[in-house]
């Protein structure tokens, strides 16, 4: 079993480095950091130019194949490189990936604990009403891509601070974490915090990736487990029908989510890149389109190389889960 | 011996050979909700090309009596701040995405079918390669090499564009395809052909993809609306689309700055993209149940 | 959904002793909604259960045997419409609220399910699920419900009940898991027990040992228990009275014994005549009821059955007969049928009614002697390893499990050999391998004397035309997206038949196998099973074949059709010279059709030799065990039969037991030997060998064997 481990661990890692490679390599031939200096008034000496692109190590006079082994070195010892801006990729990493957790922890929760019971009320009462309004909801928040959901619910908030007169001390906020200067650790900071997450939150909890879809995977995984024998077998025994459902076929009807809940889980680092944007949250998802937008090669090899890994510990992760909801699994 | 026959008269079998793709028809045509799919895809695909035609407004003509200006019976969705026509560029953005969806929604269809019928069937060294190509291009974050590419894509080169959506869309059901193959090998039909001798790679193509093609198509329609909805999301950050040519996602992007003071600009566009998207989604949930009454959950691994 | 009517009265032909009936059901009727229109699958029907007996209810698929008990329990959705009554102990079912119906369910009333894997929940421990049956019901404490559970499952006869109570339902086999669901149904005391169809899914031997079990709950519990199956024999040995179901109706009704041996109504005596048996000596000839089941959809006026019903009349299309008492007979003894007195008083018996068979004589080359043919298709010591592995990419071999362990036998020209045994036992992996065509593990295959290893691409190919095969299951064998005409086409295209030829070809093979040239056209999906195995049939036989390779061709057949599908294979084999390899589970398909019959456990033959020596002078124990443990479809032989039950369950072939893989199980060696005997089954492994006993063609493989007459 450990052997087995062992060996799918290297697996994943081998792959995670090729991933790591591939973006690196993409990066460094499609994107053009010596634009950046182009534009400049007044244009900035080649000779500088130069010598600033090369302690970046994104100097396209150096060869391909000596920037890659000189990034490769490093990242071998742990250092993704130098930002655009000159700083390290490390650091700049490691405090967005704790801004991403903290906008995304709450609303992800939200959503997908909305959605599973939703979805399993919803299967239970197949083609009632009440099935049929929630399937429609839920049609309509899956159609709406969370470009549109953000913009929407931030100006529906900006419109709510206007009619409830508070536009200079707002309740709810709309760009940023906290506001410049606040204390985090005092008790205005904490409510502060909350009326920043108020917004983005709302946006994570009913948008595609939380309860619209939560809500039709688990009416699907639910009705599936409805017409099963053993639901029949629990009733036959005398289980009211509902403790049937609940029992039975609920517990039974979560197995085919465990890949969702550790993907969910695991992704949390990654960030939302359209809720951060638009929020103006400084998280992971915003790194995302910035390292793009500054043709930031080694942020773009880092940026890759996190979500890699990241999605590595939740297909792992997810093995785990299937393993703690599935007996069956367990055994093999 | 006597010869067993039972009680059809000859006339019934044109009926009855007829009769599952009546009843596909006949139970898709039952759901109001995905008939209504049907019909605003219809409306929306000849919007976007009748359209055009007889609206006077060009997508890249200028009003120069008229910037930023409400809709009204001359700009039907009101102007942008350079007189652009709001109605005019929508039409044009919604020919483009439904071009990006329909052809992405293919290709990554068909890709996903051949990697995974072809893994399925032959195992061993096919079904390694296959796995760990799948493997890696999940593991790549597509969003973030479609946006790498976005410079090449400069050059208008839209095709590739598609490629790159539907290069990263195909993977989770390419693993489903491979699921269904392996389970159809052990099919006894499939087994006889192949001990009659028919070659394997005919036997993907006349026994094994035509047995799963409701699968297919279910996932073709889907694949519509996430690879409009990918679109969306990359042009947004200007990664999609190029200029000169317009999508709904660079008009959402457009729009989305004003949305509260011109509403006009962010408002049409985002309702037609959400009615395609929906009318798209509803078209698939209609189809699953149509073609598909026992189905599985897609996707889940 | 639910409206009960007010009960009409005890009909009057009931017999009416004084016993108060446990549960009595009346004119009860299910109609299902479907895409087709409404679909009546119970037609009013009605029945007593007495305190203490078994109830059998025997009927083909679609009968609406299940349907009418799932009604009683109140277990179908909430799309079907149920009418009529059912009083159990005095009280109305139909139409309780989920509470009510919550408290009888489980407790007075209880069920047992057909297929053991998906009627448990896998995700709790078996031991876990039985207690909640006590709990709900006894309101117990949760350790004291476990200790009950454990003692349920010592009960049932599962080993070490204190630690398998912790299993998981998918670490069970399947006849382990039917002991579970019948300590679920005891745990409190039922007065009725319904068993819908308990061991179908279940080999001989294991339905032998859930018969028993079955047999122990009754005792245990004096409940009695209505047992729904199609297989008569079942039925004979285990029920006191029985109702025979087709179309949703009773048609028949009475004492077993009265039912079996005078049967008063065509379909059942149609049914008594299809079934091959084990305990007829030479090849007696069924005798198949023509036609298929009428869909419940558009179902005619008159009699269901009359549109395949030798002795219909034209009152029979007009008016559909009543289930009455027949004059002549003992009470109790109903018949549907306007002509049942008919054949009462004028004793018809089966062959009387329906249109027998002749048996077709042996082709020319058949009628040489044995040593005279050609050997078509040969298998020394073949062995079939399959490597156990790792997940992971790179897949490593942890081991391997020999599924095929030395197998040898040869089939000549013109004769059928018969491969038996229960599942896991190997023939399907036996006859894979020499499907293949490839290189076994170990060990040859020689087809038509060329061997398989060492044929060349081209030679394989065309060897492929003399081989060919016929699968299990109609429904999968046949591509549902082509018509017939391509299905048949294929092997042809494939071997590069002209389309001329091929056209015509596809008339006549479909003319052989009884159908008609019009039938090219149509989709798999408009046949019945019967019909479609014989388009199977009509495939395989496309290319001129020498020997067919038969899967189990009939054993998903109801048997009223499986009759007929036998008979076709015997005039085949007759009218072509065909030689056939007959794998089989069900022995008495066996005997009917096989010439001679290896017997398979664990990879090995145990014992090979003509039909008659194996079936009637069977010699190694696990061969008496399997024929021992066949239900009769005779009430009487069935009763007096002496059952040699197998202890426990097939060791896994991962880990085969050392010696004779049969020892564990065996009960010469449980019993009758000593320990220095044992000795040798514990480290020798037996070869066939003819040497001990009398038989020319007749191997046994058993240190100790020991003739018994069985049947």
């Amino acid at each position: 079993m450990g052997k087995f481990l062992l060996h799918r661990v290297g697996y994943l890692v081998l792959l995670a480095m090729v991933a790591t490679v591939v973006a690196y390599l993409l990066a460094a031939t499609q994107l053009h950091p010596r634009s950046r200096y182009e534009g400049r008034n007044p244009a900035p000496a080649e000779a500088v130019v130069d010598q600033r692109l090369t302690e970046l190590n994104m100097n396209d006079k150096t060869p391909l194949v000596e920037r890659f082994g000189t990034w490769a070195k490093g990242v071998a010892h742990g250092d993704l490189g130098k930002t655009v801006d000159g700083e390290s990729v490390n650091t700049e990493m490691s405090r967005r990936m704790w801004v991403s957790l903290r906008l995304m922890l709450i609303g992800s929760i939200l959503g997908t604990l909305l959605g599973v019971v939703a979805g399993a009320y919803g299967a239970i009462k197949q083609r009632k009403w009440s099935d049929q309004t929630l399937t429609v909801i839920s049609f309509v928040l899956l159609s709406v891509p969370t470009v549109v959901l953000a913009v929407l619910v931030k100006n529906a908030g900006i419109w709510f601070n206007q009619v409830s007169g508070n536009e200079s001390t707002p309740l709810l906020f709309t760009t940023g974490e906290i506001t410049p200067g606040m204390d985090t650790w005092s008790w205005a900071g904490i409510g502060d915090r909350v009326g920043h997450l108020v917004l983005p939150t709302i946006v994570l909890a009913i948008g595609v990736n939380g309860f619209a879809f939560y809500s039709r995977y688990q009416r699907n995984s639910m009705l599936d487990v409805l017409g099963s024998d053993f639901l029949r077998t629990a009733q036959a025994k005398g289980l009211r029908r509902w403790s049937a459902l609940t029992r039975h076929g609920l517990r039974t009807a979560l197995i085919p989510m465990a890949t969702f809940f550790s993907y969910q889980f695991a992704l949390l680092f990654v960030g939302a890149t359209f809720t951060e944007k638009i929020f103006g949250w400084h998280g992971m998802g915003e790194y995302f389109v910035d390292s793009i937008t500054k043709n930031d090669t080694n942020s773009t090899a880092g940026v890759t190389l996190f979500v890699a890994v990241l999605v590595l510990i939740a297909g792992l992760l997810s093995d785990v889960v299937y393993a703690a909801l599935d007996p069956r699994v367990r055994a093999s | 011996m006597t010869v067993v026959t039972d009680t059809v008269t000859d006339t019934d079998v044109v009926s009855r050979s007829v009769s599952r793709n009546r009843l596909v028809l006949r139970r898709f045509l039952s759901q109001r909700l995905a008939v209504a799919g049907v019909v605003v895809v219809l409306l929306l695909i000849a919007l976007a090309y009748l359209g055009p035609i007889f609206y006077p407004w060009k997508y890249d003509q200028l009003d120069f009596q008229a910037f930023q200006s409400p809709p009204s019976p001359a700009h039907w969705f009101g102007t942008y701040q350079t007189g652009g026509d709001v109605f005019a560029r929508t039409l044009r953005g919604l020919q483009k995405s439904l071009v990006i969806g329909l052809l992405g929604a293919l290709f990554s269809t068909a890709l996903a079918a051949a990697a995974g019928a072809f893994a399925g069937y032959f195992r061993g060294a096919t079904d390694t390669v296959v796995r760990v190509v799948t493997d890696l291009m999940l593991v790549l974050p597509g969003f973030l090499i479609i946006a790498i590419f976005s410079s090449a894509l400069r050059d208008g080169s839209w095709l590739l564009f598609i490629v790159l959506l539907a290069g990263f869309q195909w993977m989770i059901t390419a693993r489903v395809v491979r699921g269904l193959t392996q389970s159809l090998r052990e099919r006894e039909f499939v087994q006889a052909a192949r001990f009659m001798g028919v070659p394997g790679w005919k036997i993907i193509l006349r026994h094994i993809l035509p047995n799963m093609a409701s699968l297919l198509i279910i996932d073709a329609t889907v694949g519509v609306s996430s690879i409009i909805l990918a679109e969306v999301g990359l042009s947004f950050f200007g990664f999609g689309v190029q200029p000169p040519d317009v999508s709904l996602g660079t008009l959402i992007a457009d729009g989305a700055g004003a949305a509260l003071t011109n509403w006009w600009q962010f408002d049409f566009v985002a309702g037609v993209l959400v009615l395609l998207v929906l009318a798209v989604n509803l078209v698939g949930d209609g189809l699953r149940d149509a073609l598909d009454p026992n189905s599985e959950i897609e996707g889940a691994k | 959904m639910v409206a009960p009517v007010p009960a009409p009265g005890p009909a009057g032909s009931r017999e009416s002793d004084g016993v108060e009936p446990l549960l009595r059901v009346e004119d009860l009727s299910v109609t299902f909604r479907s895409g087709a229109g409404p679909v009546t699958a119970v037609r009013g029907i009605s029945y007593d259960v007495r305190p203490g007996e078994v109830l059998g209810i025997v009927g083909e698929s679609g009968s609406g045997k299940s349907v009418s008990s799932l009604a009683v329990m109140g277990l179908l959705p909430g799309t079907a419409t149920i009418t009529g009554s059912a009083t159990f102990q005095g009280r109305q079912l139909l139409g309780l609220g989920d509470k009510q119906i919550s408290r009888i369910r489980g407790s007075r009333l209880a069920m047992v399910f057909q297929d053991p894997l998906s009627a448990l929940t896998p995700v709790y421990t078996v031991g876990d699920q039985i207690a909640e049956t006590i709990r709900v019901h006894q309101g117990l404490r949760r350790d004291a419900a476990r200790e009950r559970a454990i003692e349920l499952l010592d009960l049932v006869g599962i080993p070490n009940p204190r630690q398998r109570s912790k299993s998981f339902p998918h670490e069970f086999s399947g006849g382990m898991r039917q002991r579970v669901m019948i300590a679920m149904a005891i745990a409190n005391d039922p007065a009725l027990i319904i068993a819908d169809e308990p061991t179908t899914a279940l080999d001989v031997t294991i339905q032998a040992q859930i018969l028993e079990v079955l047999q122990t709950a009754r005792e245990v519990t004096g409940a009695a228990i209505i047992m729904i199956t199609h297989d008569l024999g079942v039925i004979a040995g285990f029920a006191d009275r029985m109702m025979v179901m087709y179309a949703g109706r009773v048609v028949e009704s009475g004492v077993v014994e009265t039912v079996y041996q005078q049967p008063r109504m065509p379909y059942t005596m149609g049914l008594l005549g299809s079934i091959p048996r084990l305990d007829a000596g030479e090849r007696q000839a069924l005798t198949p009821i023509e036609g298929v089941p009428p869909s419940m959809v558009s179902l005619p006026v008159g009699c269901p059955f009359a549109p395949r019903c030798p002795m219909r009349i034209d009152s029979c299309e007009q008016t559909e007969p009543a289930l009455l008492g027949v004059v002549s007979d003992d009470a109790g003894h109903l018949a549907a049928c306007h002509r049942s007195e008919e054949i009462a008083r004028d004793g018809l018996t089966n062959t009387d009614v329906f249109v027998a068979t002749t048996v077709p004589e042996a082709p020319p080359a058949a009628r040489l002697p044995r040593e005279q043919r050609p050997v078509v298709l040969e298998v020394r010591d073949l062995v079939k390893e399959y490597p156990l592995t790792t997940g992971g990419l790179l897949r490593r071999k942890a081991g391997s499990l020999q599924a095929v362990a030395g197998v040898s036998f040869d089939i000549r020209e013109g004769e059928t050999l018969g491969l038996v045994g229960e599942s896991g036992c190997g023939k399907t992996t036996t006859i894979m391998e020499i499907l293949e065509l490839a290189k076994p593990t170990s060990g040859t295959i020689a087809v038509l004397g060329k061997d398989t290893a060492a044929m060349s691409g081209k030679e394989r190919f065309a060897i492929r035309r003399d081989l060919q095969v016929v699968f299990q299951d109609p429904m999968a064998s046949l591509d549902p997206r082509l018509p017939v005409s391509d299905i048949l086409a294929e092997p042809m295209i494939t071997h590069g038949v002209p389309a001329a030829e091929r056209d015509r070809r596809i008339r006549d093979l479909l003319r052989l196998v009884g159908l008609r040239p019009e039938h090219a056209d149509r989709y798999p999906a408009k046949f019945s099973g019967g019909q479609r195995q014989r388009i199977g049939i009509a495939r395989a036989l496309a290319l001129e074949p020498k020997v067919l390779v038969l899967d189990e061709p009939v054993s998903a057949l109801d048997v009223s059709i499986q009759a007929g599908v036998i008979n076709l294979l015997d005039r085949l084999k007759a009218e072509l010279g065909l030689s056939y390899l007959f794998v089989a589970h069900d022995l008495s398909v066996v005997r009917h059709i096989a010439d001679r019959v290896a017997v398979m456990y664990l990879g090995r033959i145990v014992e090979i030799g003509t039909a008659d020596q194996v079936f009637e002078n069977p010699t190694h124990p696990y061969t008496q065990a399997l024929l021992s443990a066949i239900p009769l479809p005779d009430p009487v032989k069935e009763r007096s039969r002496r059952r040699i039950l197998l202890t426990g369950d097939l060791p896994s072939a991962a880990n085969p037991p050392s010696g004779c893989r049969f020892r564990t199980r065996c009960s010469t060696f449980a019993h009758q030997l000593d320990d220095d005997r044992r000795r040798r089954c514990l480290d020798e492994s037996p070869e066939l060998t003819g040497a001990e006993t009398t038989g020319e063609d007749h191997e046994v493989a058993c240190h100790y064997p020991a003739p018994a007459a069985v049947i």
